[in-house]
């Protein structure tokens, strides 16, 4: 449709051009010293090697599916260092760079994908809630904790913040704007955190939303405000202003990441079927890890040993990543009925007593070949 | 201390009673406020307990369940109150792939104390939407608890035990039952009540056994005091979500014979589950097979015709008669 105003260019936060130049902006002064900004670069050059290794996992026939990041580092480290040990995280499928941060390590995020548990690591011990299949659920849950906090009295000085993330195609659903709704109105220390990559699987933005998701959040009543995903350093000043302002009382925010994924879908998408490769060219130039190294270079803030040195780490991390993938066992068949409820169930029990003897029969049996 | 209650003012004892033992237990939902909810079962506690822990939320029951579930996370124990149960449905993502997996999930890492209480059933001459009976969906879906009453004393007691779960629970509550009146000791300890998950016998009887639950026992009382020739024992089942089979077949093995009554269309109903259970566990003992008096396969019909839909006295005496055909 003509009148569409989705994909409009309207000012966006940018602390890093293309080219690695930076530029202060004036509502988000970035207080960072070089030994950090390293930092953020390693953190997304090893977050793209996981994931490479995973997709790669995934066509070797180790890991059932894999959602990739390619493209997205920026917006997921840069939201995800803007975080603090007490925040709490509501992630969708495709945060590996936030769970990164938070501490969770690659094999725990494998572990979902391959198959072996459905879950993986314990949201509290990182802050860092479980990854959540169903578009846009976890917006609410996300509200709710926030709720929870304020009731706790954890606003104000030394306050602590939830955000929750999503992609573009969640702000159609129904929830995600329950979330936005209960948030507004509960003035709930929350900041959601949308990366529009453009694209959910095959539908373009603009099959999502008439005007730019950022803009969403002046209707519910909270600021909004668009950052260039692919900037890492903008990504963090954004999240921490915001972040701050949940923690002090102000409410919700809505950060749209404007980015691109590079990748496709997840590793059962083809996306050459609906998008041309002229796009990805173009996304291409705005690369996140390209653009901090090329910062880096410019201001001498790193030498060439250091490049190196992240590559080597790079090389190694590849290196266990894979080793743990394929050595992971497979969960015990009665893990089946574990933990379904928190009080003891009869006919759980029996269930699992009847099948734990069902499958004892077949070891009687093995003498004879058995299964 | 003996006080004579409703239903629906027993539920709401009981929340008071929760609230008082446990700041972290909120009220949420629409209109539970100052309103006090559509039925009145939150009627004070706004006033009482403040806007921090009886929230009146946005009308969206996503949000309701949503929310809440974030709230549990949190570490508090949230009651919600859905308006009616034909509402429920907005809410069935978040109940049926958020609340009741997550536990598993985190492989017991986290747990999820939420409560949703669901005015169910009909007879009360309301519009479409208002008077459905969907607890099959909920007893069908693991990680879920789901429970309903018949007397004040169980939802007195029932509602707090609901609270004081580490589960989900699905508190069915039986609106057009919510004026019926019983003694309640309010002052007993809480571990004193009879468990949550257990049937209980509301009528001793030696010649069939018959099965219902919260606004069914009712009519099932009144079936076997009309039963002159037979001697009828009904079993109130007050869990839906797991059934205390153990107490169903041994009443059936001591009778003979089972009919089971619901509200919900008789399909892939509890009855159903019922009549398998207790023919796989006693199949020798039944002196016939196992008979189901439920509502029909249909959408629930205009109130002109609910009396017509709902089982009543006389079907479920009818098929009490069917029991004994053979």
């Amino acid at each position: 449709m003509s009148d569409n105003t989705a994909h409009e260019e309207p000012e966006l936060v940018q602390l890093l051009t293309p080219e690695g130049v930076f530029t202060e902006h004036p509502d988000y002064p970035l207080d960072i010293d070089p030994e950090e900004v390293r930092g953020l670069y390693r953190d997304l050059v090893l977050v793209r090697r996981v994931d490479q290794e995973a997709v790669a996992l995934q066509r070797q026939g180790e890991l059932g599916l894999w959602a990739s990041l390619l493209g997205q580092e920026a917006a997921q480290i840069g939201s995800g260092r803007a975080l603090r040990p007490d925040d709490m995280a509501f992630p969708s499928y495709r945060e590996h760079g936030v769970a990164w941060c938070r501490g969770i390590q690659p094999r725990e995020l494998l572990g979902m994908f391959r198959g072996v548990t459905n879950g993986g690591w314990d949201p509290n011990e990182h802050g860092f809630h479980l990854y959540t299949i169903v578009i846009g659920s976890q917006a609410l849950h996300a509200t709710g904790y926030a709720m929870g906090v304020q009731r706790d009295g954890s606003v104000g000085e030394n306050g602590s913040a939830v955000i929750s993330y999503f992609g573009d195609g969640a702000t159609s659903q129904g929830d995600t704007n329950e979330a936005f709704n209960f948030a507004a109105v509960n003035n709930a220390p929350v900041v959601f955190f949308c990366q529009n990559n453009q694209w959910a699987i095959s539908e373009p933005l603009e099959r999502q939303s008439r005007v730019p998701l950022y803009k969403r959040a002046s209707g519910f009543g909270f600021p909004g405000v668009r950052v260039d995903g692919n900037d890492v350093l903008a990504c963090l000043a954004v999240t921490r202003s915001a972040l701050n302002n949940a923690r002090e009382g102000q409410g919700p925010t809505l950060i749209e990441a404007f980015t691109y994924r590079m990748g496709a879908h997840t590793t059962n998408d083809d996306p050459s079927r609906y998008r041309v490769a002229a796009e990805l060219e173009e996304w291409e130039r705005k690369d996140p890890i390209l653009r901090m190294r090329a910062y880096l270079e410019n201001e001498g803030l790193a030498d060439d040993a250091f490049f190196a040195q992240v590559e080597t780490e790079s090389d190694r991390l590849a290196e266990r990543v894979r080793h743990e993938c394929r050595t992971m066992s497979d969960p015990d068949p009665l893990d089946i009925f574990a933990e379904v409820y928190a009080e003891p169930n009869v006919h759980i029990d029996r269930q699992r007593a009847e099948f734990a003897d069902y499958l004892a029969s077949f070891e009687d049996s093995g003498a004879e070949g058995g299964r | 201390m003996s006080t004579n209650l409703t239903i629906g003012k027993g539920i709401n004892a009981g929340l008071r009673r929760a609230m008082e033992a446990d700041p972290k237990v909120l009220i949420m939902g629409e209109d539970v406020g100052k309103l006090g909810g559509v039925f009145r079962v939150t009627d004070g506690l706004h006033k009482d307990f403040g806007a921090d822990r009886v929230i009146d939320t946005p009308l969206a029951e996503s949000g309701i369940i949503g929310t809440a579930i974030g709230l549990a996370l949190r570490g508090y124990r949230p009651v919600c109150e859905i308006q009616f149960d034909g509402f429920f449905f907005p809410a069935a993502n978040q109940t049926f792939s958020q609340l009741a997996k997550m536990r598993r999930r985190s492989a017991g890492k986290l747990k999820l104390p939420v409560v949703i209480r669901i005015p169910y059933g009909g007879g009360i001459g309301a519009v479409e939407h208002h008077s459905e009976s969907p607890e099959a969906y909920f007893t069908h879906t693991a990680g879920l608890r789901a429970v309903t009453v018949a007397n004040a004393v169980d939802a007195y007691w029932m509602i707090q035990q609901a609270i004081a779960s580490d589960d989900p629970v699905i508190f069915f509550e039986p609106k057009r039952r919510y004026y019926e009146k019983a003694e309640v000791d309010t002052e007993a300890p809480l571990h004193a009540a009879a468990p949550m998950g257990g049937a209980r016998i509301a009528r001793p009887g030696t010649d069939a056994t018959l099965v219902a639950y919260g606004p069914m026992v009712k009519t099932a009382l009144q079936a076997a005091a009309a039963e002159t020739e037979r001697s009828i024992e009904v079993v109130d089942l007050r869990s839906l979500a797991p059934v205390d089979y153990d107490t169903v077949v041994e009443s059936v093995k001591r009778t003979g014979r089972l009919i089971v009554t619901h509200e919900a269309p008789l399909t892939g109903g509890l009855g159903s589950e019922l009549a398998a259970r207790v023919t796989e566990e006693c199949f020798y003992h039944l002196e016939s097979p196992v008979i189901r008096v439920a509502a029909f396969d249909t959408p629930y019909p205009q109130s002109r015709l609910e009396e017509h839909y709902l089982p009543d006295l006389d079907r479920v005496l009818d098929g009490v008669d069917r029991a004994f055909a053979y």
